[in-house]
């Protein structure tokens, strides 16, 4: 075991991927000489060759169309969004293309195609640049969503979706490169598709995931002091979207909190809290509790952008009004 | 074209010079946040263009927008306040470095998202087509950005509708790290307004006097029902693309050479060998933009920050 950044596990699953298979290559905006611009895939151009680490021109319909035209041709494909913001000018490669063309083509079509982007907000960038749009794109059936929120899941989840017949968006936060986390020396995947239990507890379920998690676990550490052990169900993946662990720790629980950066409206939360009503109503002995983003664009004031995003003490709250 | 404007032409460049070195200080000791893209090496292209235009004409460029919001006729502690997201800044605190805008001066603003304010453009065109208001839109945009689909489009429409428009490229020679070759099918760029059919031209971007008398006679000309026109500017950021760049795609001597050429510094020579301004006067000028920016900045630290409701603001214009 290695304590490691969340960069760097992402960088050492494409760098594995990279070796194992000639067919993987990644191509997007500054990911070769400059080394990515969030530095994940820095030394991998001269390592690799511009083949192979493929800086693109600003066009973020072609990154994402001509990978999946790639893709059919039996190569696999990374192809890296700057932030996941600039996947708005891709929409149509990514929703009418990238979800589709299996299905409508009689299952004829396969498309190994991951999409990394950067979500989140928090650093100041101002209204076009801070979204944490993860949601939209998990509401989009024949694409699968992956949004890890510690090293060792981002590590084993990157190299499941790049061997994945299925394209996979798989999202970054901008925010949690930094962080540390245990990852193995050794190979390993994990699953695409399985929520996993984060932090055991018995008192309030959290779900959540990516940046949410961070929150959630801060949060738990604060919570236990006050005596209330909160079960952290991390989603991992919202398309496709695993319930039953959420269910299990709920039926225990019979509390939920339900924690995204994203916005409120519309969002994770309120998925999620459908399916509790509808498959665990028997056992719900609170409200179920939603937090998220305020319902503005994220201002480039750092107050003002820090009291849009749910907080630590968001989530503490929370908990405390339902515990 | 008098002394008095020679001289204000020289105080905006200077004072957009003196601003930004000063923005990269504060963005270093924490006080400016987000992303901050550098407009030194370029302030001869926005200052010469926006001189040439009428104050009902239209501008509108991309997030490197520090130097066009001076040239603008936005107050530098005004600028200084955005930067440090300040109730008193120019969008509220609510935009930043990438986000400058004051409609009153028909600034339409820096837009963060590369191209995708080249469509606007053309609506700013059109609106004013459509009205018969004799006004010409001026759209600046960086070389990168002449790779996206936006471009494309917005220029095709542009002379599909013969709409009053002036694109204007500023090609620093990279999109972030990516030098022109490697990104555009064609190194000459005004090939692509050809392509659409539109006349175009280069001028060279270190020298103020060359881009405004283009810039003058081809808003002209548009004004005139002449329809969109396409100049490209050569120029060269002296900075990083934003900070903390590690700029391993370029040299320090191919900085250097094109420090050689500055374009204030070669305004200055203008000025002096013709006998347009004396040296004592440029340094004059040179120390007024110097208290200007000192200036804009105790505004700044000292104005109040966005009130916590400013949060809820603006979101709509009907509750
Ligand atoms: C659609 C989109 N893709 C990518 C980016 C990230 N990005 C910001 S600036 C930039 C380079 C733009 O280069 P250019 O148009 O030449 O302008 P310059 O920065 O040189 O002024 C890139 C890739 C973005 N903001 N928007
Ligand atoms: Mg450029």
């Amino acid at each position: 075991m290695a304590r490691i950044t969340m960069r760097e596990a992402i960088s050492q699953a494409l760098w594995e991927e990279m070796e194992r298979d000639p067919k993987v290559f990644i191509q997007g905006e500054e990911v070769g000489v400059w080394g990515g611009s969030y530095a994940v895939t820095r030394g991998f151009y001269d390592h690799f060759g511009g083949e192979r680490v493929r800086d693109t021109p600003i066009s973020e319909s072609a990154i994402i169309g001509s990978a999946i035209g790639a893709a059919l041709t039996g190569l696999r494909p990374v192809a890296e969004l700057m932030t996941i913001n600039f996947a708005f000018v891709a929409m149509d490669h990514i929703v009418n293309q990238a979800a589709k063309l299996h299905y409508m083509f009689g299952g004829q079509m396969v498309l190994p195609i991951v999409i990394r982007a950067v979500s989140g907000g928090g650093r100041q960038l101002a209204a076009t640049h801070s979204q944490t749009p993860d949601v939209i794109f998990a509401h989009f059936p024949g694409l699968k969503v992956v949004a890890p929120g510690t090293p060792y899941d981002a590590k084993g989840l990157l190299k499941s979706a790049i061997r994945s017949d299925d394209p996979v968006l798989y999202i970054e936060h901008a925010t949690l490169y930094q962080m540390r986390g245990e990852v193995p020396d050794g190979e390993y995947l994990e699953p695409l598709g399985k929520s996993k239990i984060q932090r055991p507890g018995k008192d309030v379920t959290i779900v959540t995931y990516s940046k949410g998690l961070d929150l959630s676990m801060k949060a738990a550490t604060e919570l236990a002091k006050d005596g209330i052990e909160a079960e952290i169900v991390d989603l991992r993946s919202l398309q496709p979207l695993d319930m039953e662990p959420v269910y299990e720790s709920f039926k225990k629980t019979n509390r939920a909190v339900i924690v995204e950066e994203g916005w409120r409206t519309f969002g994770i939360g309120a998925e999620i809290s459908a399916r509790i009503y509808e498959e665990a109503f028997d056992y719900i002995d609170a409200p179920i509790v939603r937090i998220g983003q305020k319902q503005v664009p994220l201002p480039y004031n750092r107050n003002l952008e820090q009291m849009a995003l749910p907080q630590v003490e968001d989530v503490i709250k929370g908990v405390k009004e339902i515990v | 074209m008098e002394k008095r404007e020679h001289l204000d032409l020289y105080f905006q460049m200077v004072t957009i010079r003196r601003l930004e070195e000063r923005a990269a200080e504060l963005y270093q000791e924490g006080k400016i946040g987000g992303f901050l893209h550098l407009y030194i090496g370029q302030e001869a292209v926005s200052t010469g263009v926006i001189s040439a235009r009428q104050p009902e004409d239209r501008i509108i460029t991309a997030y490197r927008d520090h130097g066009v919001a001076i040239n603008c006729g936005i107050p530098a502690r005004v600028v200084m306040a955005e930067l440090m997201g300040k109730a008193t800044g120019c969008s509220k605190g609510k935009g930043g470095s990438m986000h400058m805008a004051d409609v009153t001066k028909n600034y339409f603003g820096g837009h963060a998202i590369v191209g995708s304010h080249l469509p606007l453009a053309s609506g700013l065109a059109l609106g004013d087509l459509y009205q018969h208001n004799p006004r010409v839109t001026v759209c600046m945009f960086g070389d990168g950005a002449t790779n996206i689909g936006f471009f494309h489009e917005a220029v095709n429409l542009s002379k599909v509708w013969n709409l009053p428009i002036l694109w204007l490229c500023e090609n620093n020679q990279y999109g972030m790290g990516t030098a022109v070759e490697r990104a555009s099918a064609v190194p000459e760029i005004p090939q692509k307004a050809e392509g659409y059919g539109i006349p175009n031209s280069r001028v060279d971007g270190m020298n103020i006097m060359e881009v405004r008398e283009a810039a003058l006679e081809i808003i002209k000309k548009i004004r005139e029902g002449g329809g969109p026109y396409f100049l490209e500017a050569v120029t060269y950021r002296y900075r990083g693309h934003s900070m903390g760049d590690p700029e391993r795609y370029r040299k320090p001597e191919e900085i250097h050479h094109w420090q050689e050429n500055d374009p204030i510094g070669i305004y200055r020579r203008y000025l002096v060998d013709r006998q347009l301004a004396s040296e004592e006067e440029l340094n004059q000028k040179d120390i007024d933009a110097q208290t200007e920016i000192d200036e804009a900045v105790q505004f700044a630290e000292s104005s109040p920050e966005p009130a916590p409701e400013s949060l809820y603001q603006d979101v709509f214009v009907e509750p």
